[in-house]
């Protein structure tokens, strides 16, 4: 059973990173997620494993199959604009695995060879990471739900405004600078001063009206 | 308060006042700066009183006292203290500088009134006062250095006060380059006294002095050689004189004060103080003496046909430091500081009236253009003569007992020395002559323009502004003369200044007269007691006589230039004619500018060319520049790491990552 | 099977996901790998939590998991808001913060 799961993950792996159409990258991650799930659930935890599908491949990944095709991406040129990276980043991802196998297999850990202690019955349950949340971790719990929030009124932000600036902005020509030179990322001569905020897609202007 | 605290209040008045008109040129209105600079040398001049008062409330033998502040360098044998030194001589040369300026200070009230830069003036001259104090107040060599380089910073201010007049800002620097040569010698001897004598106080310098040295010992005699360069540079004499004339670019009351009164004494000053030094140095001693003669003599005969008026009194004055020279090298310490009091009255009254004149004039400063200001301008003009009796040593005027007293010591020490009394005398026939040929030529016969603009109206006549050495046509905004020009007739500062100066250049004489009184020389024995020269005293016998040859003297100079300039005015022109070269020769100052110019400037520049060329570009260049193009290339190298790709960033972070659990694989095995 | 397999496999599903960034420019497979790198993570989190015998580690899984998606929100917002202002969906173009 674990092979095969393995052999689920790794697959999906690679396909997101080989496959050239950003869909069906995301379509390799959700079948490597599944994996994961199982993978979870041979480690007796069946909670995590069970957030794990309905979080992680139900919720994030349909937050990215939207992403995809609102932007509907098509592929990338073959060039290769950073010499030399080609080539140095599977070498690193050899050399990453190896020091990492070699620092699991040969560590003093007296568990790894084994099965791990037996359990109790209700070990990964809901029920008991439950109590584990609530009692020993409480304000880790609390300070995620903040997290959340937060990144729930940093989406709202992101996506609000720009309404009025997004066709004829008058920054839209500095923005194009991004796009020919690459290189010093100094405004075109015709460009009025801008202020520090406007150049980046970040920061909303000042001037802009407050979109509530 | 004793001597000292009153001493140190000298200081700090000019210092404050100086400080006060610099930082609040904006806050200050103008008349009021000027207030504020003559009341803090006023101050200055009654403290440096109640010091004397002090002082002579000790009996003679005790009076002097060395008091210090803090200890400025005090490690490794060193010992120098910020320290004064209170006794007859600096209090006496106190009085007379601090007398003087409040008297020029006053002058300067009315006659700088509109220059642009009031503030800036009175603040360099009282800095200029407060440095001249220290130089003269000083208890060691180090402070004494301090105010000499102080001194010569302030004269350099004061010439180029018009700083936008090129000829000003390049006579302030011929002035300060001089200066500093001379500087040079008096450091170069203080060291050579620290080395031999292991101290810089005076004190203890002139009590160790004559124990450490043999007499015309090479050490001694170079020691005072290097003193003699400092003091020729600062007091004019020849070979370090070029920069005097020049000087007269400043403003009249700069000329007068530091270029008559003050500074260029500071060398005879240096001279009478180290005394005991050049005692045991006869050879140097002598060849200070000779110098001062020489110096008499030429500058004597350059006045004689100086067309400018401020340079022929500055040519008068470099003649009559030489004098004081004479003086005080052969050994007749109090007749030379007596001349030296004597000499600051009717110089500064001199260029006090010059100013005038010339103000009159609108600043055209050639004698040529001027006639008949006697009648014009009254209160200068008899001012003017007493400036110029006193100087021609008129009998009964301050000039005539003080240069006699000098010769008269001259012929008492006999042997050697009496070429000073006959070449002493020869120079006094100069100086009455020179003296009353600008007397003549300025003040009788039929008024010249200006001066019957001045009858006529009353009004100044007032011409397009000019350089008066170049002709050439002026602003009268900041950094140049003030559009207006002020006479002493008009000016009730000036005159009260003038009337002042004209008193003490009669009749300041009298407190020396041989065998009535000697106020001067009593109160200035204390200071050169021990020493063999100034034992000698001439009786009152041949005092007399010498004063009745030197009347003579002056009577007939009087009139030599009386039958010259008045009686037979063809005479000059003929002569001229006559002697062509001779007059072109003293015109051109006997050429000392151009043999400087070929001896000293153009191999100085050659050499720093050359330097510039060779060592200053491969050496200094190269190591500025190579150091700066080699921190550049190994910052573009760095920079290239930053490309701006994120995922060139990540693959460095991934790196470091590996590399690190490398580290950490290997060392944990 | 042994804990150690889990662990291998969790390196080496990290590792995938580490030369995808490296090698991928288009921005949401960037953070497609990243999210790989984060369940090997998770993988090895929740191996080391049984073979402790403990359940922390499956909390701390969790947290995890949920501060990716929050990660993967704001991302995703950030993404959204490139190709609003028709800037190029390509990591390279993007590279104003050179030095």
């Amino acid at each position: 059973m674990f092979f095969i799961a393995a052999i689920g993950a790794v697959g999906g792996a690679i396909g997101v990173v080989a496959a050239r159409n950003p869909f069906y990258s995301v379509l390799a991650l959700i079948a490597h997620l599944f994996s994961l799930a199982v993978l979870f659930l041979l480690l007796t935890s069946a909670f995590v494993a069970a957030a794990q599908v309905v979080v992680y491949a139900g919720a994030v990944m349909v937050l990215y199959v939207f992403v995809v095709a609102y932007v509907g991406e098509g592929g990338e040129s073959a060039w290769e604009p950073i010499p030399g990276q080609r080539f140095l980043a599977p070498l690193l991802g050899i050399a990453l695995f190896v020091e990492l196998s070699v620092a699991v297999l040969s560590s003093a850990l007296k568990a790894l060879g084994t099965h791990g202690p037996d359990v109790p019955a209700g070990f990964g349950d809901p029920a008991a990471i439950g109590t584990l949340l609530l009692e020993k971790f409480l304000l880790p719990f609390e300070a995620t739900s903040l997290l959340l929030l937060i990144a729930a009124v940093g989406a709202i932000v992101l996506a609000n405004k720009q309404k009025s600036k997004e066709d004829d902005a008058p920054g839209v020509p500095a923005q194009r600078n991004l796009v020919q030179g690459g290189g010093a990322g100094l405004p075109s001569p015709g460009t009025p001063a801008k202020q520090p905020g406007e150049g980046s897609p970040v920061a909303p202007p000042p001037t802009q009206e407050a979109r509530a | 308060m004793s001597a000292t605290a009153w001493a140190w209040l000298v200081l700090l008045c000019p210092l404050v006042g100086s400080i006060v008109c610099a930082l609040g040129y904006r806050v200050v209105p103008a008349r009021a700066a000027g207030a504020i600079g003559t009341l803090a040398v006023g101050l200055a001049f009654l403290c440096g009183v109640a010091a004397l008062v002090n002082l002579l409330g000790d009996p003679a033998e005790s009076r002097h006292h060395a008091s210090s502040l803090w200890d400025y360098a005090s490690a490794a044998g060193l010992d120098i203290k910020l320290g004064i030194y209170v006794d007859p001589l600096s209090i006496f040369m106190v009085l007379v500088v601090t007398g003087v300026s409040t008297l020029i200070h006053l002058y300067s009230f009315g006659y700088m009134g509109s220059d642009a830069g009031y503030h800036r003036f009175f603040s360099y001259l009282n800095f200029f006062v407060f440095s001249m104090l220290l130089l003269v107040l000083a208890g060691n060599f180090v402070l004494l250095i301090v105010g000499w380089a102080f001194v010569g910073f302030a004269s350099y201010a004061l010439i180029s006060f018009w700083y936008r007049r090129a000829t000003a800002t390049r006579a302030g620097m011929k002035a300060f380059v001089i200066n500093v040569v001379g500087d040079i010698g008096l450091v170069l001897a203080a060291f050579l006294i620290f080395q031999q004598l292991g101290s810089f106080d005076y004190t203890e310098v002139f009590e160790k002095a004559p124990e450490v040295f043999q007499t015309n010992e090479w050490t001694i005699v170079a020691i005072c050689l290097l003193l003699l360069v400092g003091a020729f540079a600062k007091s004019a004499q020849l070979p370090f004189h070029t920069w005097l004339p020049d000087a007269m670019e400043g403003p009249t009351p700069v000329s007068s004060l530091i270029h008559a009164a003050t500074m260029v004494t500071a060398g005879v000053y240096l001279i009478a103080r180290t005394h005991v030094l050049f005692e045991l140095a006869p050879t140097a001693a002598d060849i200070a003496a000779f110098t001062g003669l020489a110096t008499l003599l030429v500058a004597g005969t350059i006045a004689l046909v100086m067309t400018d008026l401020k340079r022929a009194i500055a040519y008068s004055t470099m003649s009559q430091i030489g004098y004081m020279v004479v003086g005080v090298s052969i050994g007749a310490y109090s007749a030379g500081m007596f001349h030296l009091m004597t000499h600051a009255f009717f110089k500064a009254l001199l260029f006090m009236a010059a100013g005038s004149i010339i103000s009159a004039m609108a600043n055209n400063q050639n004698i040529d253009d001027m006639r008949g200001f006697g009648k014009a301008m009254r209160f200068t003009s008899i001012a003017m003569l007493c400036g110029s009796l006193a100087l021609a040593a008129f009998p009964g005027t301050s000039g005539f007992f003080s240069k006699d007293e000098i010769l008269a010591y001259a012929t008492d020490r006999g042997g050697m020395y009496l070429i000073f009394t006959v070449l002493g005398y020869v120079g006094a026939l100069i100086t009455a002559v020179y003296t009353f040929r600008l007397v003549f030529r300025v003040l009788p016969g039929k008024p010249c323009k200006e001066a019957q603009e001045l009858i006529d109206t009353g009004h100044l006549a007032h011409e397009t502004p000019r350089n008066p050495a170049t002709g050439e046509v002026e602003d009268t905004d900041v950094g140049f003369p003030g559009p207006e020009h002020h006479i002493a007739e008009q000016t009730p500062s000036m005159k009260g200044a003038m009337a002042v100066l004209s008193f003490l250049a009669l009749f300041a004489g009298f407190v020396q007269v041989p065998g009535l009184d000697h106020m001067v020389i009593s109160f200035l024995e204390p200071v050169w007691e021990g020493s063999p020269l100034a034992a000698i005293e001439p009786s009152t016998a041949s005092s007399w006589v010498g004063l009745a040859i030197g009347a003579a003297i002056s009577a007939v100079g009087i009139g030599i230039a009386y039958w010259a300039y008045v009686l037979r005015p063809e005479v000059p022109g003929k002569l001229i004619e006559r002697f062509g070269w001779l007059h072109t020769f003293l015109a051109n100052k006997w050429y000392f500018d151009e043999a400087i110019d070929l001896l000293v400037v153009r191999p100085a520049l050659a050499i720093g060319r050359f330097a510039n060329r060779s060592f200053e570009r491969f050496v200094v260049d190269g190591l500025v520049n190579g150091t700066r193009e080699t921190v550049g290339e190994a910052g573009s190298v760095v920079r290239a790491v930053q490309n701006g790709f994120v995922r060139s960033y990540a693959l460095l972070l991934l790196v470091g990552f590996a590399g690190l659990a490398l580290y950490f694989l290997i060392t944990s095995s | 099977m042994n804990i150690e397999w889990y662990l291998v496999l969790s390196s080496l599903l990290f590792t995938i996901g580490a030369v995808g960034i490296l090698i991928r420019r288009s921005p949401i497979v960037i953070l497609l790998c990243l999210e790989l790198m984060l369940n090997a993570g998770n993988l090895a989190l929740v191996a080391f939590s049984r073979e402790v015998g403990n359940q922390q580690g499956q909390v701390f899984a969790l947290v995890v998991m949920v501060v990716a998606a929050c990660e993967v929100v704001v991302g995703l917002g950030l993404l959204v808001a490139i190709f609003r202002r028709k800037l190029p969906m390509n990591v390279d173009d993007l590279r104003e913060l050179r030095g």
